[in-house]
């Protein structure tokens, strides 16, 4: 009997490779499974991360607003949440306009305007991923001194009108430790919601015919769960023939929101101890 | 020898060219047209299934209060009145009065709920909750926005209120069960109070109140 000598050589060699690229191909796994993607990655200021002690959807509460000492008191804080996205496009109007697509564009200019007015902006999206209900509400609840603005484009309504929305009244409960369930956080903060949106719907009213001249009730699942004024602006139409008739909205809608906090401001006094209700 | 050979084979495929242009877009449509048909066909037997909601003859013609869009811009209610024989049992009652605000008004643009929504049951609590579970059409087909969607919910409530006064809250469901949201907007976890003279919340889930753009029924 020969022993091919090369052959086992080659045999090991081969074996050696192989191993390695085993090797190579499962730490990449390992690493693309502890590096989340872009759509995955939790908000940069989840309250969990952000604000060590600051309630989370899980715990079912949402009175307890901690603030870290870096926090300035008072309103400077504003929770920008342009609507939809991911899978959800939300209305679809002519040519193909997604509403999870413009409301983007929106918050972009509404940033801006904000931020012009000494704001700091917190988007609870930046990209095309779609945070539930309660991710972004964690957001505006992990804030102290914030307020909350949902944009929305709607399917239906007169062309080059913007509504104002703050949520229908919620009874205020707490439960034994004097904390408000997560359902209902909005409950004590609807006076304020009320102020917030009224000053901004005047401002809209001036600038977009049409508008009403207060804000309107509605039961939009967003705000319920908000425990900061909040409010939902909507602009009317994603029917339009053309995508730049609502593009030409934008910095009017931006300007009004901007003007209608700055205004707000004097009026929401911010607890001096966290967690009181307003 | 060998042009004339090109030649037809050139001719040939132009020729599958032109026929490919003209029949492609013909077949797509054919095929657009199978599958809507299918939905519809679908939509039908859904329809077949649900127990038709009985018509007594006998029963009383009573002037009844339904609320539709009351403007072109669809961001108001307006209690239109007709005349329907409508049964006293309360159930029998609601499902009549829905029926007729799915069924629509004369000018469609007025309507505020889908057309294609099927109501596939209602029955009354004791505490007079009134649970109405819809088709899915009600959640897909609705136009999506907060002003559309409030509508909706606005228009069964107070089409409720104004004709069945046993009638204390209402519970949408769609398909048999609780969503969160009816299309991605207005929330559906809750209860909408019918009985806007109830003074006493409901234990359990927060009730939402009716919108305050919707004018109170005049009695």
């Amino acid at each position: 009997m020969l022993l091919d000598v090369g052959n086992i050589i080659r045999f090991r060699f081969l074996s050696i490779c192989g191993l390695a690229s085993v090797l190579l191909f499962s730490t990449a796994i390992v690493f693309s499974f502890q590096v989340p993607s872009p759509t995955q990655q939790p908000p940069a200021t989840s309250p969990s991360q952000a604000v060590p002690g600051a309630p989370t959807p899980q715990t079912g509460t949402a009175g307890a607003l901690v603030t870290s000492p870096q926090q300035q008191s008072g309103f400077n804080i504003v929770v920008l949440d342009p609507a939809h996205g991911g899978t959800d496009p939300g209305a679809r109007g002519t040519g193909g306009m997604r509403e999870s697509e413009i409301v983007l564009d929106f918050a972009a200019e509404v940033r801006r305007a904000l931020e012009q007015q000494g704001f700091q902006v917190v988007p609870t999206r930046q990209g095309n991923d779609n945070p539930s209900f309660d991710d972004r509400s964690a957001i505006a609840n992990a804030q102290r001194g914030a307020a909350f603005v949902t944009l929305h484009i709607s399917s239906t309504g007169l062309p080059g009108t913007v509504r104002v929305y703050v949520n229908s009244d919620l009874p205020q409960l707490t439960d034994a430790t004097g904390m408000i369930p997560w359902d209902r956080a909005q409950a004590p903060f609807l006076g304020l919601s009320h102020k917030f949106g009224d000053l901004v719907q005047g401002f809209l009213a001036q600038r977009f015919k049409g508008s009403p001249d207060t804000a309107q009730t509605a039961s939009v699942r967003q705000l319920r769960t908000t425990a900061a004024p909040a409010i939902a602006v909507e602009i009317s139409s994603v029917v339009v023939n053309d995508r730049t008739d609502l593009d030409r909205m934008a910095p009017g809608v931006a300007d009004a929101i901007a003007r209608g906090a700055a205004a707000f401001k004097p009026m929401y006094v911010v607890p001096a101890t966290p967690g009181t209700q307003p | 020898m060998m042009g004339r050979w090109k030649f037809w084979v050139i001719t040939a495929l132009v020729t599958t060219l032109v026929a490919a242009a003209i029949y492609i877009p013909i077949l797509r449509k054919r095929m657009k047209r199978a599958a809507r048909q299918q939905q519809q066909s679908e939509e039908q037997a859904r329809r077949e299934l649900i127990q038709p909601v009985p018509v007594n003859p006998g029963d009383p013609r009573v002037k009844t209060k339904l609320f539709w869009a009351s403007d072109s811009d669809g961001s108001t209610l307006a209690p239109v009145v007709v005349e329907l024989p409508l049964s006293n049992d309360p159930v029998l009652r609601s499902k009549q009065v829905l029926n007729t605000l799915l069924a629509g008004p004369v000018d469609t643009d007025l309507r505020t709920l889908p057309p294609d929504a099927v109501l596939l049951a209602f029955y009354i609590l004791p505490d007079g909750t009134a649970i109405a579970d819809f088709s899915e059409a009600m959640a897909t087909s609705i136009p999506s926005g907060i002003v559309s969607e409030q509508l909706a919910v606005d228009s069964m409530a107070r089409t409720l209120e104004a004709n069945v006064p046993q009638i204390q809250r209402l519970k949408i469901l769609i398909h048999g069960q609780e969503v969160e949201t009816l299309a991605g907007h207005v929330d559906l976890t809750s209860t909408f109070i019918v009985n806007t003279n109830l003074a006493v919340p409901p234990p359990g889930p927060a009730p939402a109140a009716p919108s305050t753009t919707i004018p109170a029924p005049k009695p």
